[in-house]
């Protein structure tokens, strides 16, 4: 006796979280039953090891035929195939959009082509996550970017409405759309110590503050050839960086914020001296950073550099992170005493989101 | 001219990609009806086309309108070649043409195609402005309303309950006529589904002028069925009853003179009643008789002449005199000669009805079933298919006999089935005889005041498990005790019916779902050979299904069956027989007795030691069961009695009888002849099986119920979460050792853990009660089983339930003394609208009430996301004809739907399993848009009549047919009628905003 055909299909669509998680995660039918056996399920229901398989079975199919809607969520809704109420919808989209952490640190800042979809086959194994799982999420990473790539206003938003995320979730595909977009260099070996959440801040810093769309100077005209307005840097922006150069360039200049910096901080920094002997050393290296922007190579090494360049003196020095905060604090608005210096809003637009960055990279 | 149809293409979306160049689509609608087409402009390149068309009308017939379905073709518009056709959209206009039910269908339908399945959707408005035609001689039946629901849809009362109406109409079978050989698959499903949707429309009609000619305005429990005959041609039949049915205005009118709060309360007095020894104490029920005299009521003048007829036909005393045959004798002769007169000039006094309004059923003799074997030959003649008629003729004719010899007038609960195969179809017929009072089955002139009193004398809960026949003639050898409810009246040990559980019948714990099961093999044989080896193993296979049947209910300790349906499949090789009932224990029937088990070799020690064993196994199940089921009936001393119990016996309510084509009827005598106590031989391994496999059948997990009826007996306090789901099983025997015995056990395990599945599946809905479950059999092929189930899941609270057990014998002790209220309100009763849909004592009503705007009515409003506009609108199905928690407030008209689903790439859409999951997913997103397009959020007795599944995985390639039916209505949550009254608006938008959603 065998089963032909073996099917349950309901009025309202059951779904099963927990075989949901399974299938989700790259499961085949059979080590998806084993694990629900190993879950004890079985003693607690009563049920035999065959109803484990044709109810796993059933989820799969329902689960394989949702995959079509869930790939433009807006359809799910509207579909009339299954009938799912809005509660559970809302968990199937969620889930199917939600990413390993250390998937998506693999990835991160890498070109979304199929050149990278080869290394799935390394990540894979790399990372423990089933190859399934890996291309679902990297195909959602994908999707999400075609989608949105060509769309004006807020990337959240556009992400939001275009594939009903939680606003928690649609704030990381963000970093992730405009990390692949700016090829941010991640995967460096002293990079490893930061976290997708480390990236995701800084990402969400710099789409507000360093995008086209950000600073409200969106061209009024909507016929402007300009560029997406959150996806990419704003190149004036970073054309003008330049003009900072003059920061350290300027031995008066370099001299004075020193002294600027040093006596507002004197007695209240644990790691005074060091700070003092490394200052000039420091603000070479975060307005070198700046001037170097307009290339898009240093572009993509800009985590590298604010490590290299800061975050590794700093730590190599052990100041703790309050001293971190008070410094950066002083070192961006001492500027505004400069009196020779004349980009005080050009400083503040690059500082003001640079401190909050380095703040969130400046951890063991 | 008698109507015009408007009709109005509004839009497209979710169109599939038609053009791979463009990833785009341009589509155009075609509109059809009759022979008249119209067309919409093609929308260029657009997957969500809106057209805005303009009105299309058609003027038409009224008896076009009833037979044709609206056709909708979307197709991708193409400059050099033939168009594409996307799919299509078959619309039933029949609701728009009664009064009370829709007025404008207006939603998104899927756009159907029979090879690709659903692709996108279409928003569709259709109107209807009718005419009013005074001709005499119409052939058209508009008005006429049609419902599945197989008891008096709730919102309407019965004035009178006419009785039986069936037609049939013939045709071809598209698919088999010789065009089909060079067209496409395509085209073929097409001209099928035209063809039914058609024939169905036609039928309807028909059977809407027999009704017209009845007098009456209604259809209730009409069932319509299609035989696929093959080569020999498709048969559209149907049955129904024809009722003449009054729309009770608002909940309010029914609601008058005795003030009580809700019309809950009103049910308490007939509807449970637990525990009814409770009360029994006294002779207080004949005394009943004086206090009707005062009760008469305007609306209900034909019950309410005064009762001075004497009333001495019913003994005062009660208890222990006479002998209950005698005192029933002429109360029965009476009360045969009304319903006779009320009754005989009916061809077929047969009732598809289940469930009754109080006061229908006065008694019930058993099952009564007819089967016949017929050999199909093809239809020469579509327009005169009278050979059919004259083969269901022949069988209702054994079926009124059969309720004869049971001393009944009519059959209720009656339904007809058919199981083809090849050229061989077996006809079968089924129904419970019984007696029934007269005063709803004709004007009401003619009535006297006989049946007040009789009414009045039946004791409550009691009285239809009343034997009808003659004690001293009775059709069958049988032992009888007195009614241990009432104690006047002779009641049978065992009861038998097709029937749903009357609401105010009195039973002790809860009832649970009997499955009996059976194959038998049977050799390959062609047309007369065949027919006969099949009529030769008909008679078997009915007595063991039966033996298994009562089996199995001893062995769950109790002593009546309900909603019993017997099936026997007809195969290539075999014949399969499966039996579907709910057990209960009757409070008026004598407690079962146990199982013995008899070896025929008792000098073996070995062997007697077994025997004990498996006999001490099978009372620890009884005792188990009992337990499970809380059946726990009241000690009764012998005295009481007066007479001795005489000892249960097996005894045999079912008259059967099949015939072939000859027109022998031969009758079986179920009964196990003299033997005393029920005793079961186990002289030989076929034996021990058969015990072995009694005691196989697993009790559901703890929590989970299941019955095959409408409501479960001991459970009444459901919420308002339900799960209507369809299951479809086939199995692939092993050729090589086909035994009839490995076949049963196959059988038998494809069933249980089919079972077992829907518990662990459901296990969430937990305590929950699977309801109305419905197995369907079929043999698609020489090996393969299909097993196909339809039930609905319904949770409720268990805690309450402690609760209400309570106050049923508060109440049940506070009846007695208020005798008066309970006849006041007795007409009230009438209205069916109090019937078996909410069963809650008023207590419990509130706190229900209480409890579900905290789960759905939050979460509604918690659901509606700020894209609410764009999520669809939420359609329940439930088999069963009632929502629990819910008050129906309309209803939209019949949904009858036939889908035909062919693929070439079975492989590619995952198989057969995933093939029959998308169609049958599928098929309820259709009912549930066209619901939601006349503007309902429901359907009732739904049911899915048949699902033919045929495959060919060499060809890659399989076809299904599915069709289901049920009555589309609006409901409004309980508890946003009345907790809140100043909340109604609410209520009465709910309809509105449904259609909103769905036309947005």
């Amino acid at each position: 006796m065998t089963s032909e055909l073996d099917i349950f299909v309901g009025n309202t669509t059951l779904i099963d979280e927990d075989v949901y998680r399974l299938w989700l995660d790259g499961y085949s039918v059979s080590d998806a039953v084993a694990l629900r056996v190993r879950s004890g399920i079985l003693e607690q229901t009563g049920a035999t090891a065959a109803v484990l398989q044709s109810d796993t079975m059933d989820h799969y199919r329902t689960f394989h035929m949702l995959e079509r809607l869930l790939h433009a969520p807006p359809k799910l809704l509207h579909q009339l195939i299954f009938q799912i109420p809005p509660s559970r919808q809302a968990l199937l989209i969620e889930r199917y959009y939600a990413f390993d952490e250390a998937f998506v640190r693999e990835v991160l800042g890498k070109k979304l082509s199929k050149g990278t979809k080869k290394d799935l086959d390394d990540i894979s194994p790399k990372t423990g996550i089933t190859l399934k799982s890996c291309r679902r999420q990297f195909d959602n990473f994908k999707r999400v970017f075609k989608v949105v790539e060509e769309m004006r206003g807020s990337l959240v938003d556009n992400i939001q409405q275009h594939f009903l995320l939680s606003d928690r979730l649609a704030r990381d595909y963000a970093a992730i759309v405009f990390f692949a977009n700016n090829r941010f260099e991640t995967g460096k070996k002293k990079l490893q110590y930061l976290s997708f959440g480390d990236f995701a801040f800084c990402a969400e810093l710099m789409i507000q503050n360093w995008t086209l769309g950000a600073v409200g100077e969106a061209p009024t005209d909507p016929d402007s050839q300009m560029d997406d307005m959150d996806m990419d840097l704003d190149k004036e922006f970073l054309q003008d960086l330049k003009e900072l150069k003059v920061l350290v360039a300027d031995k008066d200049l370099l001299d004075l914020h020193k002294s600027l910096v040093c006596t507002a901080l004197r007695g209240k920094l644990g790691v005074f001296s060091e700070m003092e002997a490394n200052f000039k050393n420091l603000s070479r290296g975060l307005v070198n950073v700046a001037a170097k922007l307009t290339h898009n190579k240093d572009v993509r090494d800009l985590f590298v550099d604010l490590v290299e360049k800061f975050v590794e003196p700093c730590r190599s020095d052990h100041w703790p992170l309050n001293d971190v905060r008070l410094f950066l604090n002083q070192y961006s608005a001492s500027v505004h005493s400069l009196d020779g210096f004349r980009h005080q809003a050009l400083w503040d637009r690059y500082m003001g989101t640079l401190r909050g960055c380095l703040l969130r990279l400046y951890h063991d | 001219m008698p109507g015009k149809l408007k009709v109005k293409i509004v839009a497209g979306r979710h169109l599939p990609v038609m053009d791979r160049a463009s990833d785009l689509t341009d589509a155009f609608v075609e509109v059809k009806f009759g022979n008249t087409t119209f067309k919409t402009d093609v929308y260029l390149k657009s997957l969500n086309p809106q057209w805005n068309s303009e009105w299309f009308k058609f003027e038409v017939d009224d008896e076009d309108l009833q037979d044709e379905p609206l056709q909708i073709t979307v197709l991708d518009h193409d400059t050099y070649s033939a168009n594409d056709a996307i799919g299509k959209v078959y619309i039933d206009i029949d609701p728009l043409l009664y009064s009370e039910a829709a007025t404008v269908i207006s939603g998104w339908f899927p756009i159907y195609d029979t090879i690709h399945g659903i692709r996108g959707e279409i928003n569709v408005v259709v109107k209807v402005d009718l005419f009013n035609d005074l001709n005499r001689f119409r052939q058209s039946s508009c008005g006429v309303k049609f419902f599945c629901t197989t008891s008096i849809p709730k919102c309407y009362r019965a004035v009178i309950i006419h009785g039986f109406v069936e037609e049939l109409v013939v045709n071809e079978d598209p698919e088999y006529q010789w065009i089909d050989r060079i067209r496409t698959p395509r085209a073929s499903n097409e001209a099928r589904q035209r063809l039914i949707s058609l024939m169905s429309g036609e039928l309807q009609r028909k059977i809407g002028l027999k009704v017209l000619e009845m007098r009456g305005n209604a259809v209730v429990g009409y069932l319509q069925c299609f035989d696929l005959e093959g080569e020999s041609g498709l048969v559209v039949r149907a049955i129904g009853t024809a009722c003449t049915l009054d729309k009770l205005s608002s909940p309010a009118a029914f609601l008058p003179a005795c003030n009580s709060p809700s019309k809950d309360m009103k049910e308490i007095p007939f509807n449970e009643d637990p525990n009814p020894n409770t009360h029994s104490s006294g002779p207080s029920t004949p005394l009943k008789n004086q206090t009707y005299s005062f009760s008469p009521s305007k609306s209900y003048s034909r019950q309410s002449s005064s009762s001075d007829t004497d009333l001495s036909l019913t003994p005062k005393t009660g208890m222990g005199s006479g002998s209950a045959g005698k005192e029933g004798g002429p109360f029965k002769a009476l009360l045969r000669q009304q319903t006779q007169s009320a009754l005989e000039q009916r061809e077929f006094p047969f009732f598809t009805l289940t469930a009754f309004p109080p006061g229908f059923l006065v008694h019930v003799g058993g099952v009564v079933s007819a089967r016949s074997v017929k050999l199909l030959d093809r239809i020469h003649n579509p327009d005169e298919p009278e050979t059919r008629d004259a083969w269901w003729a022949e069988i209702r004719q054994e079926i009124k006999s059969h309720a004869k010899a049971l001393g009944c007038h009519a059959v209720v609960g009656y339904s007809e089935s058919t199981s083809i195969c090849e050229e061989v179809c077996i006809l079968s017929a089924s129904g419970t005889a019984a007696v029934l009072n007269p005063r709803f089955l004709q004007d009401g002139t003619v009535e006297g005041c006989l049946e007040q009193r009789l009414e009045e004398n039946l004791p409550i809960g009691c009285g239809f498990c009343h034997i009808p026949y003659d004690e001293l003639n009775m059709p069958f050898p049988a032992h009888l005790t007195y009614c241990y409810n009432c104690r006047k009246q002779k009641v049978p040990d065992v009861l038998f019916t097709t029937i749903d559980l009357p609401t105010d019948a009195a039973v002790i714990g809860k009832g649970c779902l009997i499955q009996a099961r059976l194959c038998r093999l049977k050799k390959k044989a062609q047309a007369e050979a065949n027919a006969t080896a099949i009529s030769n193993l008909l008679p078997f296979m009915e007595y063991e299904v039966h033996t298994q049947l009562m089996n199995k209910l001893k062995l769950k300790g109790m002593n009546a069956l309900f909603g019993l349906r017997i099936q026997i499949t007809v195969g290539e090789n075999m014949l399969m027989g499966l039996a579907s009932a709910t057990g209960v224990y009757l409070a008026a029937l004598p407690t079962p007795g146990g199982i013995q088990i008899a070896g025929k070799t008792p000098n073996d020690g070995s062997y007697e030691q077994h025997i004990s064993h498996m006999q001490k196994k099978i009372n620890d199940t009884i005792a188990k069961n009992k337990e499970l089921y809380e059946i726990n009936p009241p000690e009764i001393s012998e005295e009481i009695i007066g007479s001795p119990i005489p000892e249960p016996r097996q005894r045999s309510r079912l008259l059967r009888s099949q015939s072939e084509s000859s027109d022998e009827v031969t009758e079986l005598d179920l009964s196990h002849g003299k033997k005393d106590a029920f005793v079961l031989e186990i002289d030989d391994t076929d034996a021990m099986e058969d015990v072995h496999s009694l005691l196989t059948d697993v009790p559901p997990p703890s929590g989970f119920y299941s019955c095959n009826t409408e409501i479960m007996p001991g459970i009444n306090n459901w919420t308002s979460e339900i799960q209507m789901f369809t299951s479809v099983r086939v199995i692939r025997l092993s050729s090589l050792n086909l035994t009839n015995q490995a076949l049963n056990k196959n059988f038998n395990d494809l069933c249980e853990n089919l079972l077992k599945s829907l518990y662990f599946k459901l296990r969430s809905m937990i305590p929950c009660c699977l309801c109305h479950v419905n197995f369907t059999v079929s043999l698609p092929e020489d090996e393969l089983i299909q097993v196909t189930v339809t039930a609905v899941a319904i949770t409720f609270d268990k805690n309450q339930a402690l609760q209400t057990t309570k106050t049923h014998v508060e109440k049940s002790l506070q009846r007695a003394s208020t005798d008066n209220e309970e006849l006041l309100q007795f007409p009230l009763e009438l209205c069916s609208d109090s019937l078996p849909s909410h069963p809650f004592p008023p207590a419990k009503a509130v706190t229900v009430e209480k409890a579900s705007p905290m789960g759905e009515g939050n979460f509604r409003n918690r659901s509606a996301p700020p894209c609410a506009n764009s999520t669809v609108g939420v359609v329940k199905m439930t088999p069963l004809s009632f929502i629990p928690g819910a008050k129906i407030t309309k209803y939209l008209g019949i949904i009858n739907m036939f889908f035909i689903r062919e693929t070439t790439s079975l492989r590619e859409e995952g198989g057969v399993s995933g093939f029959l999951h998308a169609f049958i997913a599928e098929v309820f997103a259709m009912v549930r848009a066209h619901v939601a397009a006349l503007g309902g959020n429901a359907v009732v007795s739904y049911i899915m009549k048949q699902c033919v599944f045929m495959e060919n995985p060499n060809k890659n390639q399989a076809q299904c047919l599915i069709n289901v039916s049920g009555d589309a209505v609006v409901f409004v949550r309980e508890s946003d009628l009345e907790v809140v009254p100043t909340q109604q608006p609410t209520a009465n938008c709910q309809p509105l905003c449904t259609e909103g959603e769905v036309t947005t």
